[in-house]
């Protein structure tokens, strides 16, 4: 059953594992420096559909339907499946998994669904609500730029604090085991919003969530950057990683050597320039997280890696009525040893908001 | 994290590139200019087939228009416009590739509501504060007798 340490923090007392997980990427994601951790790539990026939206639900099916298969699992076997992406309604979720015949959550976190979706399917495994659950996001970069921006065909220039939204997506299959990687814990975000007004600034609207979520986890469980090998953001791109660090150095929390970003890590900013700040999108974590991350956490060459999904939560009728991005960020912490660290925090097992005494 | 609006926004201008206008706005001059002179040069092959002035002017737009919509549908103009910016944008060229491109891209949603509907997205608001831009301009000569 998960048990909170501190004020944010969940911690999982019989940690959940990944089961299995897959990433989905498209051309310009397999011209990027990752070009060889994804599953499934298509070079059309219509995905054998006939407009974007549907090649964004093929990428969900195909995403979790390679992750069952690398688990040697059928959707049968799946209790509940936690699915977002960025498109109104969810569409590209529910059209793409709507023959699985799984019971699904819809989410909306806006790009930290994959955190979210991650998070939820821990809880309820922990909890023993879900046996074996399955969390799913994915993003296009067509049908993000065409709901939230221009037509592609537009003789518009990007600005260079924009990001690319990744075409793409990832799905993870958690459930019980012994094997690595282990879901230790999770500190949830709340919505931060320092003003930014500019959507062609996604970097800096989610930095003050990343940052606020990072030093909530630090303080909930006592532990210090140097017990982590990654802590890895998931779409700050090039403009919101440089301010995710000076915040939270500024609160006392140095992990320059251990960050890296999602966003940065999928293209290569010098040999796909038109990326300008960096990837985006549900479908950058969640491939990166899928295809590059959890695999390594299973190989043991990444021991620690905290992972921060972050959103900025803003629709297109906000952005035209002039209000501000609000960002978010859900952090989970996985690892390839079961219990090599223990939480420190003094606090641990607290009752909070009148939560059940946890531990038990 | 107590921090202001205006004290973050200081981090965040530190942080966000601005644009190389040293790069673009020259680029810009430059592909604006060559757009002019590509019409200049419709405009006299016109009068030297005999056009009258005013008639050959009407077809340097209509070909500038054509040609730019051509373009836009082979996904030619928007990666000139990588390079030429507000340049291409800005002529009559970059009219025809604000009409024609959400054309192109809502044609999924169908010919009435999605191209139909979708296709003035974008020049839309060109057309209705142009349209009555020009009725206080018309305003303005006729009360002060200007012509």
């Amino acid at each position: 059953m998960p048990y909170r340490i501190g004020k944010y923090t969940l911690a999982l007392e019989k940690p959940p594992i990944i089961l299995s997980c897959a990433s989905v990427g498209s051309k310009k994601e397999g011209e990027g420096p990752l070009k060889d951790c994804f599953d499934y790539m298509e070079q059309d990026s219509y995905f054998g559909q006939n407009t974007w939206e549907k090649a964004e639900s093929r990428i969900q099916r195909e995403a979790v339907n390679r992750a069952l298969a690398k688990g040697e699992l059928d959707p049968s076997d799946i209790d509940y499946v936690f699915a977002g992406d960025l498109l109104n309604q969810c569409t590209s979720s529910v059209y793409g998994l709507r023959e699985l015949g799984i019971p699904l959550f819809g989410l909306y976190g806006a790009c930290s669904t994959m955190a979210e979706s991650l998070s939820l399917a821990s809880i309820f495994v922990d909890s023993g609500a879900g046996g074996k659950c399955v969390a799913v996001t994915s993003s296009h970069f067509c049908s993000a730029e065409r709901q939230f921006r221009f037509p592609l065909e537009y003789a518009g220039q990007r600005t260079p604090t924009s990001q690319w939204t990744v075409t793409g997506g990832g799905a993870a299959v958690i459930g019980r085991g012994e094997a690595p990687p282990f879901i230790r814990a999770i500190t949830t975000g709340t919505v931060e919003d320092y003003g930014i007004k500019d959507a062609n600034n996604m970097g800096a609207a989610m930095a003050p969530a990343a940052s606020a979520t990072i030093c909530r986890f630090f303080k909930d469980t006592g532990l210090q950057p140097d017990q982590f090998d990654m802590i890895v953001t998931g779409d700050l791109g090039y403009v919101g990683s440089g301010i995710l660090l000076e915040l939270t150095e500024k609160e006392g929390i140095d992990i320059h050597r251990q960050h890296q970003d999602c966003g940065l890590l999928i293209f290569d900013r010098e040999k796909q320039p038109e990326v300008q700040a960096g990837g985006s999108g549900c479908g950058c974590s969640g491939s990166v997280l899928c295809g590059h991350i959890l695999p390594q956490i299973q190989k043991g060459s990444l021991k620690n890696v905290l992972f921060i999904a972050t959103g900025a939560l803003m629709s297109t009728t906000s952005v035209q009525q002039g209000d501000t991005i609000p960002g978010i960020a859900h952090l989970v912490y996985l690892s390839f040893n079961m219990e090599d660290i223990k939480f420190t925090n003094p606090e641990k097992n607290c009752c909070v908001h009148g939560g059940r005494k946890g531990g038990a | 994290m107590s921090m202001t609006p205006q004290e973050y926004d200081a981090i965040n201008q530190r942080y966000s590139p601005a644009s190389k206008g040293w790069k673009t706005i020259p680029l810009a001059w430059l592909f604006g200019g060559l757009i002019c002179c590509i019409g200049q040069a419709f405009s006299d092959c016109y009068s030297a087939l005999g056009l009258e002035k005013d008639i050959a002017s009407a077809g340097v737009s209509i070909t500038l228009v054509f040609l730019a919509a051509l373009l836009t549908g082979f996904g030619i103009y928007d990666n000139i416009a990588k390079y030429g910016g507000a340049g291409c944008l800005v002529p009559i060229t970059g009219f025809s590739n604000a009409v024609s491109s959400p054309a192109l891209e809502f044609k999924s949603e169908g010919l009435i509501l999605g191209l139909g509907a979708k296709m003035f997205v974008i020049a839309g608001p060109v057309i209705v504060y142009g349209t009555a831009a020009s009725i206080i301009y018309g305003l303005i000569i006729y009360l002060f007798h200007l012509y």
